[in-house]
């Protein structure tokens, strides 16, 4: 790897199949001991750029490199029906050449060892998503990806996976996370990427993506209001919500001074409050689409 | 120098390991199970039951057809066990293992194993090594299980018509399960490499049994009329197992077994056999290291 902290990366990432460009130089990085939420619509090029990362799919052009040290669950998990979920992570263990007991920690560990001897093919569609992190984990990997890990998962299941996460990162794991699921990567992910038409719009941690705190403030006349807070905000700090208050780039502890401004301005306040934009609004934003998000 | 012995030491470990790992999925297939059970029923359906039911009504069958009752019983005494036990072989004992070696391979795109073993980091080349090699072992136990049972069945026969037991050479027994390796091996294989090729089972283990059963047969027909295809014939996989066989155990006229034949000596039919073994694991190998796994 490039140095020390990165465990995986990829540069100018492309893979084309015919006349379309599914991933089109992408350069993305993951370090160590983060929680990376990798982000985009549905044929956005996410599975595409992570199987080119595992060595899955060979590169049109580009490098893609992770450590060798690695777990995943790429596109739903694919097992041998005839055999349990235990005796198939026994078969992964053996091609790894890792004990056993490595099997009965990982069923443990996703809350499927009491059913580990039902066979893979009567497994419930969440189980088998259990069961496909479960085979991510054997051997405790430098880097676990994970492709939608909580599709299937009902409520429970889905924060038991989020806590697993969480508690992964903790353990110094690093995991590189695909999900549908804004909220939750805006919950337990550390820094994100956001793929769109097969090009990474955007890497940064969740709270520069975000872009901070900013004021809300609803005041009128507008055009005045306006005019006070791009004085105070600068004309890039001011933008239009779309209920007509303005959202300016400032922290929560100049409401005074914009309020006093105002008033000093004859305009009248109705509403200062410090807005906090969500993941999905900036998703939303950068994507320009509302459908849902794979 | 270091790192190519370092490499290889690395290849052999991973290749024991997967090898290990295969067979332990392998033997709790039922397919596997039904596979060997069909033909272990046919050899001895076509080796002994019906030679003698012949044999003891004196009503000779499509098989035995021209031939004394003396003829019959000395066929089923157990000097004559490695020629019985290899006739089948090139007919039917060839598309079973045919069929077999598709299923190991291509059922493993189907249903996600292969992605799932590579995207845990088990590197391509020792993963199908240890397919192979576990499929090998398997051709070995089918020839250990069918001898086995067919020296059985003949001392059986011989005890109770009262004949003396004379055993076959090791010389006899030698050349019938190196000839017999080789048969089934190459067929195995060439399913293994059609189940690769197609990416799943059906495909492959269709077209491998219309070639094996109908294509190869109807160009030895052609082949009698045109000289070019008569040339064609003598390096197909077919002839050359049938006349490997045939070498061992002779054609016995026209209406001998299935399968069997003459067109080319037995040593050169031995190598073109061999070729084709080297030939399917290479191109296997070669393909699944080039392709991408989806």
């Amino acid at each position: 790897m490039d140095t020390d902290m990165t465990v995986a990366s990829t540069e100018s990432l492309t893979k084309v199949y015919g006349d379309r460009v599914a991933v089109d130089k992408v350069t993305m990085t993951v370090r160590r001991g983060e929680v990376y939420g990798f982000l985009g619509p549905n044929g956005a090029g996410k599975t595409t750029t992570l199987r080119m990362l595992l060595g899955l799919i060979r590169p049109t052009s580009g490098s893609a490199r992770a450590s060798t040290s690695v777990g995943a669950l790429i596109e739903g998990p694919g097992f041998f029906p005839y055999l349990s979920g235990r005796a198939n992570l026994k078969v992964l263990a053996r091609h790894r050449g890792l004990p056993d007991s490595e099997v009965e920690r990982v069923l443990e560990r996703v809350d499927l060892a009491s059913r580990g001897d039902d066979r893979f093919k009567g497994y419930s569609l969440g189980m088998k998503q259990r069961l496909g992190v479960a085979a991510a984990l054997m051997g405790d990997p430098e880097l676990i990806v994970l492709d939608e890990p909580t599709n299937g998962l009902d409520p429970a299941g889905m924060a038991d996976m989020r806590a697993l996460v969480v508690d992964l990162a903790r353990g110094g794991q690093t995991v590189l996370l695909s999900s549908h699921l804004l909220a939750e990567v805006q919950e337990i992910c550390h820094r994100v990427g956001v793929i769109d038409d097969g090009r990474l719009l955007r890497e940064s941690t969740v709270a520069e993506l975000r872009g901070g705190v900013s004021l809300r403030v609803r005041a009128t006349p507008e055009p005045e209001a306006l005019a006070v807070a791009m004085r105070l905000a600068g004309d890039d700090g001011v933008r239009r919500d779309t209920d007509g208050s303005l959202l300016l780039t400032l922290p929560a502890d100049r409401a005074p001074d914009v309020a006093r401004a105002l008033v000093e301005a004859r305009v009248d306040v109705h509403e200062i409050t410090a807005a906090e934009r969500s993941l999905e609004e900036v998703f939303f934003e950068m994507t320009s689409q509302k459908e849902s998000v794979r | 120098m270091s790192t190519i012995v370092s490499t290889a030491r690395s290849t052999t470990r991973g290749t024991t390991r997967s090898t290990r790992a295969e067979l332990m999925r392998l033997r709790a297939w039922p397919a596997v199970w039904i596979t060997l059970g069909a033909w272990l029923l046919l050899s001895l359906l076509f080796g002994y039951l019906f030679t003698y039911l012949s044999y003891t009504s004196g009503d000779p069958g499509f098989s035995d057809e021209g031939t004394t009752q003396a003829q019959q019983l000395a066929r089923m005494m157990p000097d004559a066990v490695p020629h019985v036990f290899l006739q089948g072989m090139p007919m039917f004992g060839g598309a079973l293992m045919m069929v077999l070696g598709a299923l190991v391979a291509g059922n493993g795109y189907g249903w996600g194993t292969w992605k799932t073993l590579f995207s845990q980091g088990v590197r391509r080349t020792p993963a199908l090594v240890g397919s192979v090699a576990s499929l090998t072992l398997i051709v070995v136990g089918t020839l250990v299980v069918t001898f086995a049972l067919d020296l059985a069945v003949s001392l059986l026969i011989t005890a109770s018509e009262s004949q003396d037991v004379v055993m076959p050479s090791a010389g006899s027994v030698g050349e019938a399960f190196g000839a017999g390796f080789l048969v089934l091996q190459m067929w195995a294989l060439l399913g293994f490499l059609l189940g690769t090729l197609a990416r799943g089972p059906a495909l492959s283990v269709g077209l491998g049994l219309v070639w094996a059963l109908v294509v190869e047969n109807l160009l030895r027909g052609v082949g009698q009329l045109l000289g070019w295809v008569e040339n064609l014939t003598e390096v197909l996989p077919g002839t050359a197992a049938g006349s490997l066989v045939g070498s061992i155990v002779g054609v016995g006229g026209t209406d001998g077994t299935p399968g069997v034949v003459d067109t080319i000596p037995g040593d050169r039919a031995a190598l073109t056999v061999a070729v084709y073994v080297v030939l399917a694991v290479l191109a296997s190998i070669a393909l699944v290291r080039r392709r991408d796994v989806t």
